[in-house]
């Protein structure tokens, strides 16, 4: 049993490394996704079978790949179509040697681009790319949602489907196209990262588990496209962002705001690999994009000593440069809170009073409890208190509550 | 998960390396760290210098620290290089110790790095500190 159950973890531990590159190589050859992952998978249930009486192979990738194109002829042979093109693969896989395996990287990206493809819905990218890219077991990904493995299951087998329905080619997309898809793909990146950046629920373990999940991808997908910055800046983004995990969270999951953090608990480690991410999408020379510029707002926070010593004036104008290439009243929000720090409270109040003006974020108490600290600021006191009320009676979190309703009756 | 492996060689091995072809080695250590970057989980690492002319020991023993330059012994196994992974599992990071392009007389001891898991209790301690003092500047309002 315990002989059983090492295999499977090793078998997993190979998957999760060669995973992306196997069923990358299988969908090149077949053209489809969906039969790829199913064949990498008969060969997986293979080498549970094999490897505990022949021992794991010397390149265990190999191994695995070559079951499964077998497998794939097989297939073809049995419904007959064994036609040149597949002539051609089996007379060469019998040829070929195990070791002669080339994954090449531009079918792993095409794997990450098919995955993440606008046919499926945000879901079904999650948990494929979870799947074939990450590598990860369907039992990890249900654990890292905190969805049942049935789900997980579905999902992947609908986005299989669904991709097969849809004729998706096994394809890089067309340059025009290129921009819009690479923005799904990093998209589902920080998705995953602030799913577990922000563990609204669950074991926050587990949560810092599914941040480092969307790191590790999007340190591949910085490997796979070098000369993309947005890449570079989604991963110095999230190594910033993680770099204040263990300093953000209390002990009962209540988050403690930036000012309030020990600074001393931030992983310089990661702050340095945030920097050298940065320094990355900033060499390419084409700018900075949304990703990137959120990154340089968060290294202006990891690299202060405190709040006071924050350089709050480039703040400022970085929330200006990202609220216009991607406008968006929270970002408009950030930028007033900015201002405040930088140029006092009453030019940042002109920022929310227009965004009062044009009705934004209604209903949210976000800006409600902006308004009133900013009011309170300026000495506004009655102004103040009933929009901290007001922002109290908004929020769904207790103890936001109770900090709001304590300021307002503080004033 | 992160772990540490941390390379270990012989005096012999060192030897037989001056022997081998550089370049080779350098290769095989390159396409190395390679499939790592590329994997993601690549975090650090850094070769040790051979040469122990720069090199010092720090003896805490005596109530001022000691500084000597070894003891370094023959048979000694040097520590010459290290690497910083970050893995979804202890399997996984077995996978990659045993892809490093080593020979005899080199081994990879590998030890799993702390993260905050490990000091849950002092996470707490700060944690109540800080709402102590939190609370404290609310009554001080």
């Amino acid at each position: 049993m315990t002989a059983a159950t090492d295999i499977r973890r090793t078998v997993d531990a190979v998957w999760r490394i060669e995973g992306a590159r196997i069923v990358a190589t299988l969908a090149k050859m077949t053209g489809d996704v969906g039969l790829a992952e199913d064949l990498a998978q008969e060969a997986v249930l293979d080498a549970l079978k094999q490897w505990p009486e022949s021992g794991v192979p010397q390149n265990a990738g190999a191994w695995l790949t070559a079951i499964a194109k077998r497998k794939a002829i097989d297939g073809w042979r049995r419904r007959e179509r064994l036609d040149e093109r597949y002539r051609a693969i089996a007379h060469d896989l019998d040829q070929a040697g195990e070791d002669e395996w080339q994954p090449i990287d531009d079918d792993v990206l095409r794997l990450v681009f098919t995955a993440c493809h606008p046919v499926l819905s945000r879901e079904a990218q999650v948990a494929l790319t979870l799947r074939v890219v990450a590598g990860l077991t369907t039992e990890e990904i249900a654990r890292l949602l905190l969805v049942p493995v049935a789900t997980v299951q579905q999902r992947i087998v609908r986005a299989k489907k669904t991709l097969s329905t849809a004729k998706v080619p096994f394809e890089a997309p067309e340059p025009a196209e290129w921009p819009a898809r690479l923005s799904a793909v990093l998209g589902v990146v920080y998705l995953l990262f602030t799913e577990g950046y922000a563990a609204t629920s669950g074991d926050r373990w587990i949560r810092t588990e599914l941040a480092s999940e969307a790191l590790r991808l999007g340190r591949v997908l910085a490997g796979l496209l070098p000369r993309e910055p947005e890449v570079h800046g989604l991963v110095a983004l999230m190594e910033f962002q993680a770099s204040r995990f263990a300093a953000r969270t209390a002990r009962d999951g209540s988050p403690i705001l930036l000012a309030d953090q020990d600074r001393s608990r931030w992983d310089r480690a990661q702050i340095g690999r945030g920097l050298a991410a940065l320094q990355k999408a900033d060499a390419v020379g084409r700018g900075r994009g949304s990703y990137s510029l959120q990154a340089a707002i968060a290294e202006c926070h990891a690299t202060a000593a405190s709040v006071d010593d924050t350089d709050w004036e480039q703040i400022v104008l970085l929330y200006e440069a990202l609220g216009r290439i991607a406008p968006s009243p929270v970002i408009d929000l950030n930028r007033a809170v900015a201002v405040s720090m930088a140029t006092g409270p009453a030019n940042a109040l002109r920022i929310v009073d227009s965004l009062v003006a044009e009705g934004a974020l209604r209903g949210s108490y976000l800006l409600p409890s902006v308004r009133g600290e900013l009011l309170a600021q300026l000495g506004r006191v009655d102004e103040a208190r009933s929009e901290l009320l007001t922002a109290a009676r908004r929020t769904a979190n207790e103890k936001e509550r109770a900090v709001l309703e304590a300021k307002a009756r503080s004033l | 998960m992160k772990f540490m492996l941390i390379m270990r060689s012989t005096d012999a091995a060192k030897k037989e390396y001056e022997k081998a072809d550089f370049e080779k080695i350098i290769n095989a250590m390159g396409a190395y760290n390679e499939s790592l970057i590329k994997a993601g989980v690549l975090l650090s690492g850094d070769g040790l210098a051979d040469d122990l002319s720069d090199a010092f020991v720090v003896d805490f023993n005596t109530e001022t620290p000691l500084v000597t330059d070894g003891p370094y012994g023959e048979t000694h196994e040097l520590f010459s290089g290290f690497w910083i992974l970050e893995v979804g599992s202890k399997e996984e990071a077995i996978e990659w110790a045993t892809r490093c392009p080593l020979g005899p007389g080199s081994k990879l001891e590998v030890r799993r790095v702390t993260d905050m898991s490990d000091f849950a209790e002092f996470a707490d301690n700060e944690y109540l500190k800080k709402e102590e003092r939190w609370r404290e500047e609310l009554e001080a309002k």
